[in-house]
């Protein structure tokens, strides 16, 4: 990786790099069981309601709900120093999966569970797609 | 068969504890404490045929059989569950003394956490943080206070658990501390000292997370029989058990990022033990985060879910409480041996030798594990 880039970078294995792909693209991607319709995330070999390994990856639309969340004060890695506090949400998403992302456009005080919040995509120099989540206006 | 009483604790053993005492390497500092058990227990070197060292440590059966010239180690095995592998180790140390494989398991644990690597800076390494470190870790989910925090947070917006509950834990745990005498945290602390400590990763302050520090400590697990035979009163295990969450790796694909894995394990000890929780005088449980004492004590059955914050409230968890909880000090304020610490406090507040921080006339305790993302270990014991 770019010595430019100070964050960690995730290292994809064949069985999670479309994950990444889909990212790069502007999509979250799911994985979706192709023998008994199964959604599973994060990316992984097995579907555990039929253990099939056949399996296709499905866009996520983008809509969630915030679950819970943490504000980051102290930079554990210096890569986030700079931004930091930074908040982080875990949303559940439409689909019935969660996902990770920074919160973008509101500040921790606004807060609650199950606010309504949306997937974006986000590039910072050199490094990988990554996905953060906005407000969604009322 | 159940383990049920088939196994005690014969030998425990720490070294000082602290931060940047240059006392020595990981490996001479679990030497050290080793030893100190075995001759706790009245045992030889020797006389150890079975070990399970920390699977993220700095030693491997190898080293204690070169150490100690052991003529025949008969049983070596690893609890790779973080801080749950310590607890969870009793259970496997019963499993192979109650079936005969060995007679003596040492169970063994140094740290250089101050002086050498500390543990937040290095559990991505880990196999078991490879989901999060692929998934979670790029998005700045880089330290387990991060990786936590959100189940505290959702309990908070669940429940109306405050920051000041979580405060009563840390400082209820610094005045055990202090009556212990060997611990890194010598300073009283007060709620409003934790009030003002900064913030870490809300809703987690400095004083919710457990401490980095160097030392040592080991016990040594017999099977009952053999246990007649040496030096200290009997400490039976009564009950054992590991449990692990659902989604194990990673907390935010749980389908209840609050259930851990004590829930599971928590009901077969009991069961096992033939107790309940109210029977229970002394607990030692696993304590990286304030946060994570408070839930463990719902699932351990001492409150509802939700109802820990109130629990905790009053000084409760103290000595002469409702319920004495970490009477060394814990990870918070004695020192971070992944809970070995835990165990030698109970051991020795069974026995009735924990001096200043004694609870009168405790003769059955418990202890917890908790590690990675959630795994739980405990073990439930009483002086015969
Ligand atoms: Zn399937």
């Amino acid at each position: 990786m770019s010595e430019t880039f100070a964050k960690p970078v995730p290292h994809p294995t064949p069985d999670t790099q479309p994950f990444w792909d889909g990212l790069a693209r502007g999509q979250y991607l799911l994985q979706r069981c192709k023998e008994c319709g199964k959604l599973r995330h994060y990316p992984r070999p097995v579907c555990d309601g039929c253990w099939s390994m056949a399996h296709e990856w499905v866009p996520a639309g983008g809509r969630g709900t915030v679950h819970s969340w943490t504000v980051c004060h102290h930079p554990f890695h210096m890569g986030f120093k700079a931004q930091s506090p930074y908040i982080l949400l875990t949303v559940d998403l439409a689909e019935g999966v969660r996902a990770q992302g920074q919160l973008r456009g509101l500040p921790a005080e606004a807060l609650r569970l199950g606010l309504e919040v949306a997937i974006g995509f986000e590039q910072e120099g050199e490094g990988p797609v990554l996905p953060v989540f906005h407000p969604v206006p009322a | 068969m159940s383990l049920f009483e088939r196994a005690a604790i014969t030998g425990i053993g720490e070294t000082a504890h602290g931060r940047g005492l240059q006392q020595g390497s990981a490996l001479s500092l679990q030497l050290q404490a080793s030893l100190a058990a075995i001759a706790d227990a009245g045992l030889s070197p020797r006389d150890i045929d079975g070990i399970i060292p920390m699977a993220t440590g700095a030693a491997v059966a190898e080293d204690f059989i070169t150490n100690f010239g052991i003529p025949d180690l008969r049983f070596s095995a690893t609890t790779p569950m973080g801080g749950a592998s310590c607890v969870a180790a009793i259970q496997a140390a019963a499993a192979a003394v109650a079936t005969g494989i060995c007679r003596h398991v040492l169970l063994p644990i140094g740290r250089t956490g101050y002086s050498g690597t500390r543990i937040g800076a290095r559990v991505h390494e880990m196999p078991q943080f490879r989901t999060i470190g692929e998934f979670e870790l790029p998005l700045g989910n880089v330290a387990p206070a991060q990786i936590y925090a959100p189940m505290a947070r959702r309990h908070m917006e669940l429940y109306g658990t405050t920051s000041r509950q979580l405060a009563e834990i840390a400082v209820t745990t610094r005045r055990h501390a202090i009556l212990n005498g060997n611990a890194a945290m010598t300073k009283p602390l007060t709620i409003e000292d934790h009030q003002n400590s900064r913030m870490i990763a809300d809703p987690f302050r400095l004083f919710d997370c457990s401490l980095e520090s160097d030392g040592g400590a080991a016990v040594v697990v017999s099977s009952a029989e053999a246990a007649r035979d040496l030096r200290q009163p009997r400490v039976l295990v009564m009950g054992a058990a590991e449990g692990h969450p659902d989604s194990p790796s990673v907390i935010t694909q749980r389908p209840d990022i609050l259930r851990i894995g004590l829930a599971k394990a928590a009901p077969r000890a009991f069961a096992m033990a033939g107790v309940k929780p109210s029977d229970i005088q002394v607990a030692e449980i696993y304590d990286c985060f304030t946060y994570v004492v408070l839930r463990q004590l719902e699932e351990l059955g001492f409150c509802k879910p939700g109802e820990g914050g109130a629990f905790v409230e009053g000084g409760a968890l103290g000595i002469g409480g409702r319920l004495p909880v970490n009477t060394h000090g814990g990870l918070l304020s004695q020192a971070h041996l992944a809970g070995m610490n835990h165990i030698v406090e109970l051991v020795r507040q069974l026995r009735g030798q924990a001096g200043a921080a004694q609870v009168e006339g405790a003769t059955l305790g418990l202890v917890t594990g908790y590690g990675d993302m959630g795994d739980g270990s405990i073990a439930i014991m009483r002086r015969a």
